[in-house]
């Protein structure tokens, strides 16, 4: 893996937007060949979509040949409400960019057959021929989109219930009532997300320090279900110091070490 | 890219570039208009995977609901209250003037008339749609002539009119029918006057309260019976006493019925009401103001003499006074304005809504709601104008900081913008 360490949040929302914008660019997306991206929600991912939208104004990049797959989306809760993951990328993100609403796939949480819809969301990826970059978070419980702990390393999309601690995280957003927090979720799997091409997972903040740690300095292991990118051949950890902060001084040092020599895609980021 | 509404093949406009008044507040959000009414574009996108078909730039102005006047007797020359054989070709004349001032709905007014008046020129104009060709008509607002003699103000004092046959039958005979009438003024001390607010109110017409000399308990008893309005506050009703405080105690009364609002009209020109006035009346009760012109014959005319409805005005600067019956009269030049009869003003809306601002000191978004959204609440029509809430009609405004008035819409189409 490569692990890339930020100052702070706001140079790591940064960095992750402009390797976005350069995989694209680079990529040099057509009619015939569309770049997809898959999209993670929440509060990590936040800056990285400003800073995306700033690019898109200034002109540097279009998402007009993007096609784009949420990787997750509450079951039962209404697509307008203003917590829907729905809601959350048309305010955050699509409705600032030019991308093409028949390119922005996002699970039904209120579809008639959720499994069905399940199999159709794998479907669409498979018919857009895979997922070139899939960027993704991390939760306190050390899950990748709502692949909570003791999931199957292989699993596909498919409905999960949420754990306390997933619940615990979410209920600020629901006026700290935990039982207005939804206790299902359509997720993509982790086999999912490996498929892609390159996966790159977003972490900032102390109170992500430990899920970081079991997540790439312990084994693979289906209660962390980030771990399981240890076995990916292009993964990418974008971090802040505060979310460094359980691992050893040695892996800091390491891969601190490594981003001085930079490649010329890593070149072009920090310009 | 090629189009993929599923709902509707409508053009679809978004303005962009903009701050819009929603939620009580100014957003920097777009705003998306589809076959005339505020359309929802996440459910455009999401549903249909629909987008825009036209980009209107706003270059950073505002855009509030079009404003709503419910008490406008006339304006340009044009005088509603004149029996004439071609009332429509006047209040179509004035509708298409007032786009300017970002008004797209109105109630044309008439003040206190004989009955052959009211037969003549109710039947000539209808509840109508806005557009190009004017602002929209809401219904007519009777001004009397079932008001208080000691209140009549400028209205002509032979035709003022009680209850004989208790009831909705003297309303019947003044006016001739009750079709296309969005608002009554009358007085609740006039005796069988309760059941008349109660027959308005159910037949779907606002009530208001005005030119009377009404105490707060037969104010309240009026609005307990459906009153919901209040006639240009503290003008031609007794002043507020602290120990009767009459129709103007009904902004802080308990007996409001819950649930239901007491809205006030404001003539915010800077003549009718002293500011300090209008703060007291906003600070005790800002949801229910409602920003109006009362404009008469003379708006956007010249200095000299006019008539309104069956009496002559003159008009020094923004003042208008009642100028008497007998043509060479001179009003006094030395007598203060508060001696002198006030029939109407000549502000236009935004005049109004920028003075409300100053005077006030309330906030952007309070003032351009007192001239929107508490008269569409006041007359039941919130569900489609006064905001810009998905679903309502697109009757816009365009404003600079200063709340001038760039341009005007009518459901999504414009209808005037201000010249170079």
């Amino acid at each position: 893996m490569r692990l890339v360490i930020l100052d702070d949040y706001d140079l790591a929302s940064e960095w992750a937007a402009k390797y976005i914008r350069n995989r694209i660019i680079q990529f040099k997306p057509s009619a015939e060949r569309y770049f997809t991206l898959g999209l993670p929600t929440g509060s990590t991912p936040y800056g990285c979509y400003k800073k995306l939208i700033e690019f898109y104004r200034s002109g540097d990049i279009s998402f007009k040949y993007v096609k784009t797959f949420n990787m997750d989306e509450y079951v039962g809760l209404p697509r307008a409400h203003p917590e829907s993951y729905h809601s959350y990328m048309w305010n955050n993100f699509f409705k600032h960019i030019d991308i093409d609403p028949a390119n922005a796939h996002i699970l039904d949480g209120n579809a008639e057959d959720l499994e069905t819809e399940c199999q159709a969301y794998e479907q669409k990826i498979a018919e857009a021929g895979g997922i070139e970059l899939f960027v993704g978070g991390i939760g306190p419980d050390g899950h990748i989109a709502f692949n909570e702990p003791g999931s199957s390393l292989v699993s596909r999309t498919r409905v999960k219930t949420l754990a306390k601690d997933t619940i615990v995280a979410n209920a600020r957003f629901f006026g700290n009532d935990l039982n207005k927090v939804p206790t299902m979720a359509l997720t993509v799997g982790v086999g999912t997300v490996m498929d892609a091409k390159e996966v790159m997972i977003l972490i900032t903040g102390a109170h992500k320090a430990f899920a970081l740690y079991k997540a790439i300095e312990e084994g693979v292991n289906h209660m962390w279900t980030v771990s399981a990118f240890q076995q990916h051949p292009r993964t990418i950890f974008v971090c802040d110091e505060d979310a460094t902060l359980e691992l050893r001084v040695k892996t800091v040092k390491y891969f601190k070490g490594t981003n001085n020599n930079n490649s010329s895609v890593e070149k072009s980021s920090l310009t | 890219m090629p189009s993929n509404k599923s709902v509707s093949d409508a053009a679809i406009t978004q303005f962009i570039n903009c701050r819009i008044l929603r939620d009580h507040r100014l957003q920097r959000d777009d705003l998306w208009v589809r076959e005339g009414k505020v359309l929802d574009p996440e459910k455009l996108f999401f549903d249909e995977k629909g987008y825009a078909d036209k980009l209107v730039d706003c270059e950073g102005s505002i855009i509030a609901p079009g404003f709503i006047d419910v008490q406008i007797n006339g304006g340009y020359g044009i005088d509603f209250s004149q029996a004439s054989d071609d009332v429509s070709s006047g209040v179509s004349f004035v509708a298409k003037k007032i786009l300017q001032h970002g008004v797209t709905s109105f109630c044309p007014t008439l003040v206190t008339s004989p009955p052959a008046v009211y037969h003549k020129v109710l039947p000539q104009i209808k509840v109508s749609d806005g557009g190009e060709h004017g602002a929209g008509v809401l219904g007519f607002h009777l001004e009397g002539p079932f008001i208080s003699v000691e209140k009549k103000g400028a209205h002509p004092e032979q035709f003022l009119r009680t209850f004989q046959s208790g009831g909705i039958e003297d309303l019947m005979e003044a006016y001739g029918g009750l079709d296309n009438i969005a608002m009554v003024t009358l007085a609740p001390e006039l005796g069988g006057s309760q059941s008349v607010v109660k027959e308005l109110c159910q037949r779907g017409i606002t009530v208001s309260l005005g030119h009377s000399v009404a105490n707060l308990s037969q104010a309240e008893e009026a609005v307990h019976h459906g009153a919901s309005f209040i006639t240009h506050l503290f003008n031609a009703m007794l002043p507020f006493h602290h120990r009767d405080p009459g129709i103007v105690g009904l902004l802080t009364s308990d007996q409001v019925p819950a649930g239901r609002t007491v809205y006030y009209g404001m003539i915010a020109d800077g003549i009718h009401t002293n500011p300090a006035a209008l703060r007291i009346a906003h600070r005790a009760h800002p949801s229910g103001l409602v920003l109006v012109t009362d404009a008469i014959t003379a708006m956007g005319l010249p200095p000299g003499r006019h008539t309104l409805g069956q009496q002559v005005i003159e008009i020094q600067g923004l003042h208008a006074y009642v100028a008497g019956l007998n043509a060479a009269y001179q009003p006094p030049t030395t007598c203060s304005a508060c001696t002198k009869t006030l029939c109407g003003s000549i502000a236009t809306m935004d005049m109004c809504v920028r003075h409300f601002k100053h005077a006030s000191g309330c906030s952007v978004e309070e003032a351009l709601e007192a001239a929107s959204l508490h008269p569409a609440k006041l007359l039941g029509i919130s569900h489609k104008k006064g905001n810009l809430d998905y679903g309502s009609d697109a009757d816009l405004v365009l404003l600079d900081d200063a709340l001038n008035v760039e341009a005007t819409f009518i459901s999504g189409e414009e209808v005037w913008r201000k010249g170079p």
